[in-house]
């Protein structure tokens, strides 16, 4: 087995850290260099962010968040949402980033990847592929989850992969900020299908969930949000420095609508699903943890 | 507190150079970016960075005349580190795509990982991953128990076994087996992770996407060679 990589996913909208369900719902949790910082220091392999809005409304106003993340972190940063362009590219690597994910672009203009892939190194193009069930399929969404592209998300993998992508992001929208678990027959299935490795996303929320991706669902890196921003809050939050950020409170309690949510989804940091990986025989990094 | 040691780093259109150059300055040294061959020949340390593929990376520097920089560089016993492409470079020729030459700094070879999905499919062409380095099989048990095979090198600090993060699909196979200083496995690959000859160093992972451990790398390399 090879060392599985543990990557906690930011979702960023303006200047905030944000977590919805099913990729919508947003809800404010704070700085998103906050919790970026604490990952970092407890040993995450590698970092995503994604800005959450960037492909609705055209905009792209990640680059001062990267800029300071890649100042002092020093841990692979993946930067997606709203890339366009080889200049967006480019301007998201100037400012610090290791890699990019392409979803809505990719699936619009499939020849960015190879352009991409030719201009940065394979390397650094990871393509992100949002997974929805219907009916029996399993189909590739863009814009956040909004729009169906139609394309069938097997398919669509070989394809991204013949045109260089060098890993795959891999997200199941119905699972997504559930915490029901990885959608382990998807993740199998492209896992399995194709050459590079595949980073399983969304509905990790227990223990057993990050076992089972890697030994049934094939995973070859695990990342998750939830699960680690409420262990963030519950441990690093001074309250009375977030008055105005609202959400922060009711999140700490477990209060509202989202009590059937964090029922579901047990708050781990790094260090916790490191051991329970090393405990399960799963090999991870497990030095340079300060 | 001591001077800022200069660290160059080249410029050829390869790789992520920023990164390169915010560990240089975490680590505590100065870094300048260019593709200027006189400035190359007379750095006081020089980094070749770079990703991607090992035949554009070697026409690159030649179309620029900066593999001569390179050389003339070396003749100043001044320490000179390659990373990544920038390892696999100096060694003296690639298989990937076809055979091409390198500056051949170092003998012997780059070629592609063996078939590691033997064991399954979850050893995946490119290693993308965080992997440990070890002393090399060859160092004999005894003579590690005396002092660390890595002390006054580029690793001097780092415990066999740190990690580092590794993003390739090709290795390098040194003619000579001391010029090995450290090795990693992946797959049924046990590969020469960290390479060294006189002036000479490369290390095939990141050091600069490598937290803690790759400062030590950085730290070394302007401070301790």
């Amino acid at each position: 087995m090879p060392n599985i990589r543990v990557i906690p996913r930011l979702d960023i909208k303006g200047p905030n850290l944000v977590k919805g369900i099913h990729l919508e719902g947003l809800r404010v949790l704070g700085k998103p260099w906050d919790f970026a910082y604490k990952y970092y220091q407890d040993g995450a392999d590698e970092l995503i962010y994604i800005d959450a809005v960037a492909s609705l409304y055209g905009r792209n106003n990640l680059l001062d968040i990267v800029r300071k993340t890649a100042a002092e972190i020093f841990v692979p940063l993946t930067v997606g949402g709203g890339v366009r362009s080889l200049e967006d590219i480019r301007q998201l690597l100037r400012a610090g980033a290791d890699k990019v994910a392409i979803n809505t672009a990719a699936i619009h203009h499939p020849e960015l990847i190879r352009e991409s892939a030719r201009e940065f190194g394979s390397q650094c193009i990871v393509v992100s592929i949002q997974a929805k069930r219907i009916e029996k399929d399993y189909l590739a969404f863009t814009d956040n989850a909004r729009e169906n592209s139609g394309k069938d998300v097997y398919d669509w993998t070989k394809k991204v992969v013949e045109l260089g992508a060098g890993e795959i992001l891999l997200t199941s929208i119905d699972r997504e900020g559930t915490g029901q678990g990885y959608d382990l027959e998807l993740i199998q299935k492209v896992a399995e299908a194709v050459p590079v490795p595949v980073i399983a996303h969304g509905g990790c929320g227990k223990p057993e969930h990050l076992k089972e991706v890697i030994q049934k669902g094939k995973a070859d890196a695990i990342c998750a949000a939830s699960v680690f921003h409420y262990h963030y809050l519950e441990h690093e939050i001074d309250p009375s420095q977030y008055s105005d950020e609202g959400n922060i409170e009711f999140m700490r309690k477990r209060r509202g609508s989202l009590t059937f949510m964090t029922d579901r989804i047990v708050p781990m940091g790094i260090k916790d699903i490191k051991k329970i990986l090393l405990e399960s025989g799963i090999e991870c990094r497990d030095d340079g943890v300060s | 507190m001591k001077a800022q040691p200069n660290a160059t780093i080249i410029d050829y259109g390869r790789g992520n150079l920023f990164s390169i150059e915010r560990a240089v300055r975490h680590a505590g040294g100065k870094a300048e970016i260019t593709d200027d061959p006189a400035r190359i020949a007379s750095a006081d340390r020089l980094i070749l960075p770079g990703v991607g593929a090992f035949g554009e990376g070697i026409s690159k520097l030649k179309e620029k005349g900066i593999d001569e920089a390179i050389y003339q560089f070396v003749q100043t016993a001044r320490p000179f580190f390659g990373i990544c492409l920038g390892m696999q470079l100096i060694f003296n020729e690639s298989h990937e795509f076809g055979l091409h030459q390198g500056l051949g700094l170092i003998k012997g070879k780059v070629i592609r990982f063996q078939d590691p999905r033997k064991e399954g499919p979850h050893f995946k062409i490119p290693h993308i991953e965080w992997s440990k380095i070890e002393f090399p099989e060859s160092i004999k048990a005894s003579n590690i128990a005396d002092s660390s095979p890595w002390q006054g090198t580029i690793l001097q600090g780092l415990n066999s076994g740190s990690y580092f993060y590794f993003v390739h699909s090709f290795i390098c196979v040194p003619d000579d087996i001391e010029s090995a200083l450290a090795e990693s496995t992946y797959g049924e690959d046990r590969f020469c992770s960290v390479v060294h000859k006189d002036n000479i160093w490369g290390c095939q992972f990141h050091p600069e996407r490598s937290g803690s451990n790759g400062f030590s790398i950085y730290q070394n390399f302007l401070f301790n060679l």
